[in-house]
């Protein structure tokens, strides 16, 4: 597939899902709809849908025991080994894990090749990736938990700390959050790499740009929201606190803006249990990441093990045993 | 194909850029030099594989069954249910391309179908297609296409164009292992009689004669004698040749390929002077007369019929234990499925070394243990007497396999090994050893001859590093610790780094061994003079 087609049809998927947020909203007035109905179902899509997921993959048996070891193993008790790397503990296994989702370990480990004159290899460090991988779910993170704010009745103090750390550097007014210049940031270099390296324009699908494209989306809409088309926040959780006593209520003077952000994140909800977002369950179940490297110290049951066809010492001594007798190896049966 | 038809090694063209055409609309080309020859029939009939005939790869028609997409379709949802990591590994991936420039063969060929990521693509496009409702919705715009003949002649030809050997797997975030989908790749392929030859009539001889060269068992005794003969000329002593020994304390397992195949056979030779200078009390075997496993290259179920012999064999001579030898994929299956396929093996005892009383605890489940982990461990306790200056020849480097590397966790062992046995060591840069280490280019059965030019290109990255220690450090040795590696590394260097040698550890080994008995040596095990010559006396 021509890589500009798969930008051009993400992009334009994006935009008539935010045009069909006006149209609905402004033209048609369906207030209600993009307000309540739609939250509803995105969040009942998402919900069940990423158990759904997950529950179907933790149904599928792990045969074997087949962790990717990334230091040495535990083997004589005088050689060191790598506690995480090559965990032989469930604490390693656990710590390893929490290296991988917390701070990205395998992705930190990124070197980029290049062929030269010659010819021959250079090798050059790569942490670009790791870095805006690690703005990008940190802040998406940070962003998230700020919203507890229109979720609790009260909000909890955790959140208003992370709020004023996160606008910490008061630039403009109101405030522009850290997270959100991170968010837009790493959502911007993510999407330039994909479509600046030749190898990532090559392998990306629509299905790669559409989320950057839905979720840049939800952040510009934020910001613009928070920035330019204020909204009033306490309407927001009027609607917000209606949605989770479940007396919905669709409060009058909200902003299109603010129906476009939440038809947005509603796409974005029910497309996760449909998406590579999944990876996100995907990572606490990998098979090469979560077993300890003791293959040959304990036992590991595969589940559906079957008898198979083998070739016997018997068939194979009946084969040759003149030609063994001959030789002077030494035959069960004379 | 032979290393002298292929352009010069300056002249190599590599171009990492993909081409303009997306990577659905580019149909494979079976170039020559970069595929294998298909299996014979006579292999799969020996196996009860399916689909025994004869055809060629180039050929329009691949004479395939003529419901071969059904068939493939079947299995594949099959082993969507059996294996979690490849129904993990089909829906997690997000393209984000760490795993790129990790794969040898796309830095060897630029061909951008041999980045990790594309290849499970070539699997993933039709999983999506029949397999994710979303997919079936969206079609082409979610990256999905209908399994076609084009796309079943892609995955032949990319899921014989990689080696298994786990590179990629040690970068990705969420450790999706493309060893992992080329093994159910082949599997698949498999089903409809799409396999190749240097892989097939292996694992044919192998499940017959018990090895993969269909060796008979008195073709053993006559190898291991000549062997036994050499010794004593370098030596002066005759070392014993225990077979088939019932009773023994120890069954020894090494790959087929070191009984006949210069340079293998020197650490085979290293093998029998160190168990002799031991005393110890093991045996060969010649109906388990391979360490090796094709099988690994086949399907999950090969590996385990191949595999039986094993257990079998160490049952039936009433050994207490295993050792293994010097291989790479050997020790993938003996570390990550033996025990789980043919365990438990509750008839034998938890090693214990003989001479050092050291408990192995790391194998007490399997019961067996690598040759390295057996010799340091004697090593450490001062049990041989080594005298590594007898090795001053040679300026040494290491090349870790790919699996007791990324498989098994067997990085340090060889190394301390090494150490003691030869005063002139250097590490290759770091990106490129333990577990960064980068395959020799021809494993999982891609080693064969007409494959040299896909060969070259796939070791490029590990030549590209011995030409850097050579240049720095002189090197002129390349130690690795595999049977494979030592025939394919031997040709890559042929072609890269012509003045480097390829050689195993126990060979070094047994140059440094000072054997009780042994007259003046003055050659190495190769008939080679040492340097200096003046030492051989006790250190
Ligand atoms: C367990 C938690 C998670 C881990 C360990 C994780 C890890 C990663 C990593 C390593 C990448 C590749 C680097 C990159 O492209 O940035 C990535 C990409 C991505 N993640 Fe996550 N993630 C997690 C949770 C989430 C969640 C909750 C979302 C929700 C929206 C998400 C959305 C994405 C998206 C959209 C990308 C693709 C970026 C691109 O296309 O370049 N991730 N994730
Ligand atoms: S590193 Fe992993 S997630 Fe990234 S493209 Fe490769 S296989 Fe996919
Ligand atoms: S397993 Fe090795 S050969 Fe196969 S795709 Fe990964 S890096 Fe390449």
């Amino acid at each position: 597939m021509n890589a500009w087609f798969s930008v051009f049809t993400a992009l334009v998927a994006v935009i008539a899902l935010v045009l069909l947020a006006m149209l609905g909203v402004e033209t048609i007035g369906l207030k209600s709809i993009f307000g309540v109905i739609i939250p509803y179902v995105a969040f009942v899509i998402f919900f069940v849908g990423v158990a759904y997921r997950i529950i179907g993959w933790a149904k599928v048996p792990v045969p074997f025991r087949i962790p990717t070891t990334g230091g040495q193993g535990k083997s004589l008790p005088w050689i060191k080994a790598s506690y995480t790397d090559a965990p032989w503990t469930t604490l390693g296994v656990i710590l390893r894990m929490a290296l991988e989702v917390l701070l990205f370990r395998s992705l930190f480990r990124n070197t980029k090749a290049e062929v030269r004159e010659g010819p021959r290899i250079t090798y050059a460090s790569a942490q670009w990736l790791w870095l805006a991988g690690i703005l990008f779910h940190y802040s998406f993170l940070t962003i998230i938990l700020r919203h507890a704010r229109f979720f609790f009745e009260n909000v909890p103090s955790f959140v208003e700390m992370l709020s004023s750390v996160d606008g910490f550097f008061q630039i403009l007014v109101p405030t522009l959050f850290l997270s959100d210049l991170a968010f837009l940031a790493a959502v911007t270099y993510l999407f330039l790499r994909r479509v600046v390296l030749p190898q990532m324009r090559y392998i990306s699908l629509p299905a790669d740009y559409f989320p950057l494209f839905l979720i840049g989306g939800i952040g510009i809409s934020g910001v613009l929201m928070r920035q330019v088309w204020k909204v009033d926040l306490l309407k927001v959780k009027e609607l917000t606190m209606g949605w989770f006593t479940f007396h919905p209520v669709v409060p009058e003077g909200l902003g299109t803006i603010f129906y476009v952000h939440v038809f947005l994140v509603s796409c974005l909800l029910a497309y996760i249990p449909f998406s590579k977002i999944m990876h996100m369950g995907g990572v606490f179940l990998s098979p090469t990441r979560n077993l300890a490297n003791v293959n040959r110290s304990e036992r590991y049951v595969n589940p559906w093990n079957y008898p198979v066809k083998v070739h016997t010492y018997d068939e194979y001594e009946d084969e040759f045993r003149e030609k063994m007798k001959e030789a002077g190896i030494p035959v069960d049966k004379e | 194909m032979e290393l002298d038809k292929l352009p010069k090694p300056e002249e190599m063209q590599i171009d990492l850029t993909p081409p303009e055409s997306g990577w659905m609309d580019t149909p494979v080309n079976m170039r020559d030099g970069t595929y294998s020859y298909p299996a014979a029939a006579k292999n799969l009939k020996i196996l009860d594989m399916p689909n025994p005939r004869e055809w060629s790869v180039t050929a329009d028609d691949w004479k395939l069954p003529q419901n071969w997409q059904e068939i493939i379709l079947e299995g594949f949802k099959e082993r969507l249910e059996k294996y979690r990591s490849f129904k993990l590994f089909m829906d997690i991936c997000v393209r984000c391309g760490a795993c790129a420039d990790k794969c040898h063969f796309f830095i060897g060929s630029g061909d951008p179908k041999n980045m990790p990521v594309l290849r499970a693509e070539l699997l993933r496009s039709v999983y999506r297609k029949n397999f994710s409702t979303l997919g079936r919705m969206l079609g082409r715009f979610s990256g999905s296409r209908e399994l076609t003949l084009p796309v079943l002649k892609e995955w032949f030809y990319y899921f014989f164009q990689c080696t298994e050997c786990r590179r990629c797997s040690v970068y990705c975030p969420y450790g999706i292992d493309t060893a992992e989908v080329t093994m159910i790749g082949r599997e698949l392929l498999n089903l409809v009689g799409l396999n190749i030859n240097w892989v097939i009539e292996p694992v044919a001889n192998c499940f017959r004669t018990g090895n993969h060269l269909g060796i008979p068992p008195h073709g053993l005794i006559d190898m291991w004698e000549f062997m036994v003969d050499d010794i004593e000329d370098i030596t002066g002593i005759k070392v014993d040749l225990p077979v088939n020994k019932k009773g023994a304390e120890i069954l020894f397992v090494t790959p087929s390929g070191d009984y006949f195949a210069d340079p293998g056979t020197y650490t085979c030779m290293g093998y029998l002077m160190l168990f002799h200078e031991l005393g110890l009390d093991y045996t060969w075997s010649t109906y388990a007369s391979e360490g090796g496993n094709f099988g690994l290259f086949t399907s999950h179920e090969m590996i385990k019929r191949l595999n039986a012999k094993i257990y079998a064999e160490a049952k039936r001579l009433g050994v207490k234990w295993i050792i293994g030898g010097e291989c790479g994929h050997m020790w993938r299956v003996m570390h990550q499925y033996m025990e789980t396929m043919n365990g438990p093996a509750d008839f034998l005892e938890e090693p214990v070394s003989p001479i050092t009383g050291t408990k192995f605890e790391n194998s007490k489940q399997t019961k067996m243990v690598h040759i390295t982990e057996f010799t340091s461990d004697l090593i450490r306790n001062g049990k041989l007497k080594l005298d590594p200056s007898r090795n001053d020849r040679f300026r040494v480097t290491y090349h870790d396999s790919c699996n007791p590397a990324r498989a098994a966790g067997l990085m340090e062992e060889p190394r301390y090994v090494l150490r003691n046995v030869v005063n002139n060591f250097f590490e290759m840069p770091e990106n490129s050893i333990r577990e960064h280490t980068y395959c020799c280019g021809g494993g999982a059965g891609l080693g064969n001859d007409e494959n040299l030019d896909m060969r070259m290109r796939g070791g490029f990255p590990r030549a590209n590093a011995v030409r850097h220690v050579r240049d720095k450090h002189d090197v002129n040795r390349l130690i690795c610790m595999c049977a494979i590696d030592r025939a394919t590394l031997t040709a890559l260097m042929h072609y890269w780094a012509p003045d480097v040698e390829v050689g195993g550890i126990h060979e070094l080994l047994a140059n440094a061994l000072i054997m009780e008995g042994e007259h003046e040596r003055k050659l190495d095990l190769r008939g080679e003079p040492f340097s200096g010559e003046e030492e051989d006396e006790d250190v």
